[in-house]
């Protein structure tokens, strides 16, 4: 009986996090070309629709699910699923400390470990295309990455933040999914960042197209406009997934497949 | 019914939870049996990770439909293993290749795989992971793979040899001729 009862309230607490979570929004399906050639030819990409929290995670949401899943405790978690600098910065396992504004984006988060957090909640790290695919958008384009002052704008913010803690998520205004922060406040996680520095069927191991991305990519975009990109790619690749940094944080998404809405 | 249920909620609490979990006690802190991962091999035949524990194993990961790479990984492993016999006169630790291609490498497309290259269970498996964060296991080996829009994969080779309790005790991306340093600490490995 008392199984059962357990058994209830599981499922009841899973189903009321699936359905009805207001921290996600609707990306609406398309396609778009991305500025990187990870598939070889510059041709667009098909992107399913999806839902995506609308801020990168927080330090209080963060701190919830290490509570809840005490294996992710930096004095708990195996080494290989989370390097030394993991949540180094807080005050304590279960404590963040005065330093920290709990409404900042959680950082210091492996890639292991910001995926556990979304399978939490029965969500997942985005791809680098979903991710790109949404940050293109502002607040009434979808795509509005060929607009220059906005690129300015977006890089003149990144320079603003270099050496300090990053600010609250949600103060920037809204793309036009509902989403915050998404160029201009931490680094983020995507579930494929390793893969898009090894060849298609590689021969070679280990980091084949890093020259192609940062080297001829970068040329073949000698624009400013791909150059906030190029910054956040050279931050993934540098990064061994349970590798930690101050900047970089992540958010999640859940499959929707929702159609383009025009 | 009770124990029925109990098992119920505990299904419901690892799919809820999902991907990564610290394994049990035993197991040590960096062993990559560590993430669970449940597979099933070319003759059908179920498994988990952590049942691989006692010997040490060779590991890679391929999937079928991949015409360049696997093979030759396949066939690497082959020479590797070949040349730790010669050398040790002992058996050379099996194999288990797990698929990154769960939804077309099916068991009748592992044990064709299989079949193609002559290798056979139990020392060669073949497997299809089938519940658990099977991303996660290949960035512990330090694999990484993306599937591209044609429905091939980027991904990287790595060949692993793991100890008895799943630590990673050497690793090679050299699919030529045989890696002379890991056949060396496969060497040693089987000769233990």
């Amino acid at each position: 009986m008392r199984a059962c009862v357990l058994t209830l309230v599981l499922t009841l607490a899973w189903c009321g996090q699936v359905f009805a979570d207001a921290n996600y929004r609707q990306v609406a399906g398309g396609s778009f070309v991305s500025a990187l050639s990870l598939d070889g030819a510059r041709v667009p990409v098909p992107v399913a629709g999806f839902a995506m929290r609308s801020t990168p995670v927080t330090v209080a949401q963060y701190l919830a699910f290490v509570r809840a899943h005490p294996e992710w405790r930096r004095d708990r978690v195996p080494g290989m699923y989370a390097g030394g600098g993991y949540l180094a910065s807080w005050a304590g396992p279960l404590l963040p400390g005065p330093a920290i504004d709990p409404q900042q984006p959680v950082t210091e988060v492996s890639w292991f470990a910001a995926r556990a957090f979304c399978a939490g909640e029965a969500a997942r790290l985005p791809t680098w295309y979903q991710w790109e695919y949404a940050a293109a958008a502002d607040a009434s384009r979808r795509d509005a990455r060929g607009d220059p002052a906005r690129q300015t704008r977006i890089l003149q913010k990144l320079l603003e933040r270099t050496g300090r803690a990053p600010a609250a998520v949600g103060e920037g205004s809204a793309n036009r999914y509902g989403l915050h922060d998404m160029n201009t406040l931490v680094w983020e996680w995507v579930d494929d960042y390793a893969a898009m520095f090894v060849n298609a069927d590689a021969r070679d191991p280990g980091q084949g197209n890093l020259l192609k991305l940062c080297g001829g990519s970068a040329l073949a975009f000698a624009n400013r406009a791909a150059y906030p990109l190029m910054m956040r790619v050279a931050a993934l690749a540098a990064m061994k997934p349970a590798d930690v940094s101050g900047n970089l944080g992540f958010r999640c998404v859940r499959d929707t497949n929702r159609g383009e809405t025009p | 019914m009770i124990r029925r249920l109990t098992l119920l909620a505990l299904l419901l609490i690892s799919a809820w939870t999902g991907t990564v979990q610290a394994g049990p006690a035993a197991l040590p802190a960096d062993s990559v049996y560590r993430t669970a991962l449940t597979l099933r091999d070319q003759t059908g035949l179920p498994f988990t990770l952590e049942s691989l524990r006692g010997h040490p194993l060779l590991v890679s990961m391929i999937y079928a439909s991949c015409k360049d790479a696997c093979p030759m990984t396949v066939e690497a492993i082959k020479r590797i293993r070949t040349a730790v016999e010669d050398r040790t006169g002992r058996a050379a630790p099996p194999v288990v290749l797990v698929s990154f291609d769960p939804v077309r490498d099916t068991v009748g497309a592992l044990a064709m795989m299989a079949s193609m290259h002559r290798v056979e269970a139990p020392t060669w498996r073949l497997a299809r992971p089938e519940q658990g964060d099977v991303r996660a296991f290949a960035a512990t080996l330090g694999v990484s793979y993306r599937m591209r829009p044609n429905g091939d994969f980027s991904h990287n080779i790595a060949i692993v040899l793991l100890d008895a309790d799943g630590r990673i005790a050497a690793r090679t991306g050299e699919v030529g001729a045989p890696d002379s340093g890991f056949v060396a600490q496969v060497s040693h490995a089987a000769a233990r």
